[in-house]
């Protein structure tokens, strides 16, 4: 066998076993966008439930705007940012797009006087920050393929603390989360979201299938304090939506970005066997012509 | 809403809607006190106790206890929303795993401000579980 053709053939032979591997990543993932996606669809009902107590407790309480968790402080000097990113490469641009939105948002704010803590979700986030020598607010690794409750209650108490805190003791006057929104298996966009201060909507919220969201209710023991129990919630609450939504996206993007990986192997695996089967063929060519060659030497002395 | 002498309960958790049904009445701790919610009570929003368990006597006059950690619960014309950040019917607890982390929750003596909360936690369970239990074999 010529050289050539045995180079092709060891090409052709690697490029297969990463075929291999990357089609069972493609299969994996698929698997767990669906159960990602029931997880998220599982959390919904207390999300709802939440929204609106919040909402009916906000109405109740004699004035919202005072609250601690509503009130926009006057002159804000620092913001909290957690992005959500990956704990594990080879999902595409997934990452690296959570992480060019949260620095396109850190630059907005920077520039209305706000200097930004970043709180990171993911290996993949951390790296790039602790790369870059920049200070983290927190980090927090080892989850975000399968997110629990308790991990975003770690993250929302350590943020919720970071907000309670003066500002002139290090505390934050804003959090901002930046996850990944899962629109469909095939599109997913990097958002961002404002988590606090609340936004104080005036408005009555319409009802939408006739229930009770007007109800005037009794509070026990009264609105503020429910408002007060309420709050911390939300936060969790919001934080661990953003990271089952962020999931289901990253296993989304992961999917995608196996699928053309085998996609491109396969193309590589054609490319090469054509060329190993030309470079084969030239061989025999050669061979027969050296042989002819050959005879017709002999015949000619002869 | 086919009978209005009936309560109907969706316990609700972080992670999932654990429960629903028809009720006849509802027992929660609020921070002002037990509360006992029958059909046609106004409209409350009240928070629960850390902790604390919540006792629904189902239609059939059965009980169910409910342990929650960290929550609230709603009532709006017959529809009562139990929500907790972590809810376990007395059903799915197992007593004597409850019991054992209870045991060695006290062996440890930590008492710290986590530790607290993790023993009242299991006293709970503890409690909620018993409660079902006695229930069940009378």
């Amino acid at each position: 066998m010529g050289a050539q053709l045995r180079v092709y053939r060891r090409r052709i032979k690697s490029v297969q076993a990463t075929k291999k591997i990357t089609k069972a990543m493609e299969l994996i993932a698929s698997s767990r966008i669906v159960k990602a996606q029931q997880r998220l669809e599982a959390s919904l009902p207390y999300l709802t439930h939440l929204y609106a107590a919040i909402n009916a407790a906000a109405t109740g309480a004699a004035d919202v705007r005072k609250h601690p968790l509503m009130a926009n402080a006057e002159n804000r000097s620092k913001a909290a940012v957690l992005v959500i990113t990956a704990d594990r490469g080879l999902a595409g641009a997934y990452s690296s797009n959570a992480i060019k939105e949260a620095e396109a948002l850190s630059t907005n704010l920077r520039e209305k006087g706000i200097s930004v803590v970043p709180y990171i979700v993911g290996r993949k986030g951390v790296s790039y920050y602790r790369f870059r020598d920049r200070a983290m607010g927190g980090q927090y690794t080892g989850f975000t393929d399968q997110p629990t409750y308790a991990d975003a209650k770690r993250i929302g108490s350590d943020l919720l603390e970071a907000f309670l805190t003066p500002t002139e003791e290090g505390g934050v006057d804003e959090i901002h989360v930046v996850y990944t929104h899962f629109s469909s298996m095939v599109a997913q966009q990097a958002r961002i979201r404002r988590i606090l201060p609340l936004e104080v909507v005036d408005e009555v919220v319409e009802s939408s299938e006739g229930s009770h969201p007007s109800a005037l209710y009794e509070f026990e023991p009264d609105a503020e304090t429910v408002l007060d129990g309420l709050l911390p919630q939300y936060i969790d609450q919001t934080v661990y939506s953003a990271l089952l939504m962020s999931a289901a996206s990253e296993h989304a993007a992961r999917r995608r970005a196996m699928k053309s990986a085998t996609d491109n192997a396969e193309e590589m695996i054609k490319s090469l066997s054509r060329q190993a089967n030309q470079a084969r063929q030239a061989e025999i060519t050669q061979e027969i012509s050296e042989i002819v060659g050959g005879a017709d030497a002999l015949s000619a002395a002869g | 809403m086919a009978d209005d002498k009936m309560l109907s309960v969706a316990v609700v958790s972080a992670e999932r809607a654990l429960w629903s049904g028809e009720a006849k009445s509802i027992v929660a701790k609020t921070p002002e006190g037990d509360i006992g919610i029958l059909a046609n009570h106004e409209p409350v929003l009240a928070l629960l106790v850390d902790s604390s368990a919540l006792k629904i006597v189902e239609a059939d006059g059965s009980t169910m206890m409910v342990a929650v950690h960290g929550g609230f619960f709603s009532v709006a014309g017959n529809e009562v929303n139990v929500i907790a950040e972590v809810a376990e019917l007395s059903e799915n607890i197992d007593v004597e795993r409850a019991k054992a982390a209870l045991a060695r929750l006290q062996a440890e003596g930590d008492r710290d401000e986590d530790g607290q909360s993790a023993l009242k936690r299991a006293e709970t369970r503890v409690q909620v579980a018993g409660i079902a239990k006695t229930v069940t074999t009378r």
